[in-house]
């Protein structure tokens, strides 16, 4: 037997007034609740989305591959969208563009196209997934960004990478996924040179994060050990930082 | 504790009532109560910011050519934007996953599911309930708290949850997950399967909240108290 059947009776009246009042003690739970959510929404929000990131720092494995695909799975490349957020075109910055590399790096300066494509040329036909909730296969080619890390001398100690791009973008990533073998410095698409709607002259392109991360028309790189306020053109806006898939 | 019709064992309190001896029955306990709740809240949240996320892409097909498969009224949407919906999406898909497995994991440890879980056995009440609500033929007995039609409707939101949350998990690291997401047709399916798992919460909640609302509010007070008075699926002694 439940040990209130115990109790002594009790009449029906006071049955009711026990439901008002356990109902009466939800109601300033409620109010509460709907006053303070827009005040605290915010900061929930800030701790909901950094779960999220922290969930997805931990199921990305530096040496998991992404899927790679044939050729007569990719996307054909006037099928490849081109999300950019401006209409910049960089033409006129084409020839006198260099890299600059600074920070935490033991040769920093400026560095040309024909430097970075003396490393390893890697090609890969990898999905390319936009927070959108759209995804394209395509078909990208350059040196891994881990051997441009290594040629500069990046510090094994750094913990991010930011990069700037000629269309005032920016966007800032962890080290382990910067050193992943697929995330490319990437200048040629299709086995084409870069078309300045993809980023010409170099872009990054990450195939374990979503499309926002992958930048166009960058012009510097920054290996660093803290972040600086601003962290991303989107990601500044409220998009995820780490943005890993 | 008290005997319902169909064999269940429930709490009871008796008391007497100017002479009449009354049952309450524990219906739902406060573990039951809380999770509801919450993830009914989060339920809301979810579909809303889903639908705000789903406008920035409103296709199941190819972004190239774009084909719209449904505009969202403003008024349905959370977020504002696609990075403000994401924010309350990704937050609250936590809350609505752990009410949900809280409450799974609380059916299968206390034995309580057999209240909530359509048995084989059961299909063939189901019909018979349905006749009654849609053409209004005499009500089976009730014999414990869910009817099985409704065990059908519980049931299914346990199936389209459990949907919702892997299919979730699928679309947030489809790269990590990248066999699951081929086995099952791909990014732009699992998608569907997403979208399709909201429709059928959007399918159950009308239908609960009229029952609800029809039954009287002794259901009502149950799931905030979580007892019901004098209920007819008890055997007397």
């Amino acid at each position: 037997m439940n040990d209130k059947s115990q109790k002594p009776a009790r009449p029906e009246r006071e049955l009711k007034s026990m439901t008002r009042r356990e109902l009466l003690k939800l109601t300033p739970v409620l109010v509460v609740g709907a006053l303070t959510l827009p005040a605290f929404n915010e900061g929930l929000l800030k701790t909901g989305l950094s779960w999220t990131d922290r969930a997805a720092q931990s199921f990305f494995n530096p040496g998991r591959l992404a899927q790679t695909f044939n050729e007569h799975e990719l996307t054909p490349i006037e099928q490849f969208p081109i999300n950019s957020y401006s209409d910049y075109n960089p033409e006129n910055d084409l020839e006198s563009w260099s890299l600059i590399v600074e920070g935490m790096v033991e040769r920093p300066g400026q560095y040309t196209l024909d430097q970075i494509k003396s490393l390893p040329k890697q090609t890969q036909n990898v999905k390319h997934i936009c927070i959108e909730g759209w995804d394209v296969i395509g078909n990208f080619a350059g040196a891994r960004l881990s051997d441009f890390l290594q040629m500069v001398g990046a510090d094994p100690a750094a913990r991010f990478v930011e990069v700037a791009c000629l269309d005032d973008y920016y966007s800032s990533y962890d080290i382990e996924s910067c050193l992943h073998p697929q995330t490319l410095l990437c200048w040629e698409m299709y086995g084409q040179p870069l078309t300045s709607e993809h980023g010409a002259p170099l872009r990054l392109h990450m195939p374990t994060k979503l499309g926002y991360k992958s930048a166009k028309y960058i012009y510097s790189i920054k290996v660093s050990n803290v972040l600086g306020k601003e962290k991303g053109f989107w990601e500044d806006q409220g998009y995820s930082w780490y943005g890993g898939i | 504790m008290a005997t319902t019709k169909s064999g269940l064992t429930i709490d009871t309190i008796d008391f007497e009532d100017d002479g009449v001896r009354q049952t309450l029955a524990q219906e739902h306990t406060w573990l039951v109560r809380f999770t509801h709740w919450l993830n009914a809240i989060s339920l809301v949240v979810m579909t809303m910011s889903g639908l705000q996320i789903y406008m920035a892409f409103p296709s199941f097909g190819a972004k190239i050519p774009q084909e719209n498969f449904v505009q969202i009224p403003e008024a349905m949407r959370l977020g504002g934007w696609l990075g403000g919906a994401l924010q309350w999406h990704l937050t609250f898909a936590w809350i609505f996953t752990l009410t949900g497995v809280a409450y799974v994991l609380y059916l299968m440890v206390s034995g309580k599911w057999r209240k909530v879980i359509l048995r084989p056995q059961e299909f063939s009440g189901v019909w018979p309930m349905v006749r009654h609500y849609f053409l209004f033929k005499p009500k089976p007995d009730q014999l414990e708290p869910y009817n099985p039609l409704q065990k059908l409707a519980y049931t299914s939101t346990i199936i389209f949850g459990v949907v919702a949350v892997v299919t979730g998990l699928l679309l947030f690291q489809p790269t990590q997950f990248a066999l699951p997401v081929k086995l099952l047709g791909g990014f732009a399916m699992i998608r569907v399967y997403h979208f399709a798992a909201m429709v059928g919460f959007l399918s159950f909640i009308p239908g609960h909240l009229l029952m609800v609302a029809l039954h009287g509010w002794s259901n009502f007070y149950s799931m905030l108290t979580g007892w019901k008075r004098e209920p007819e699926y008890l055997v007397k002694d």
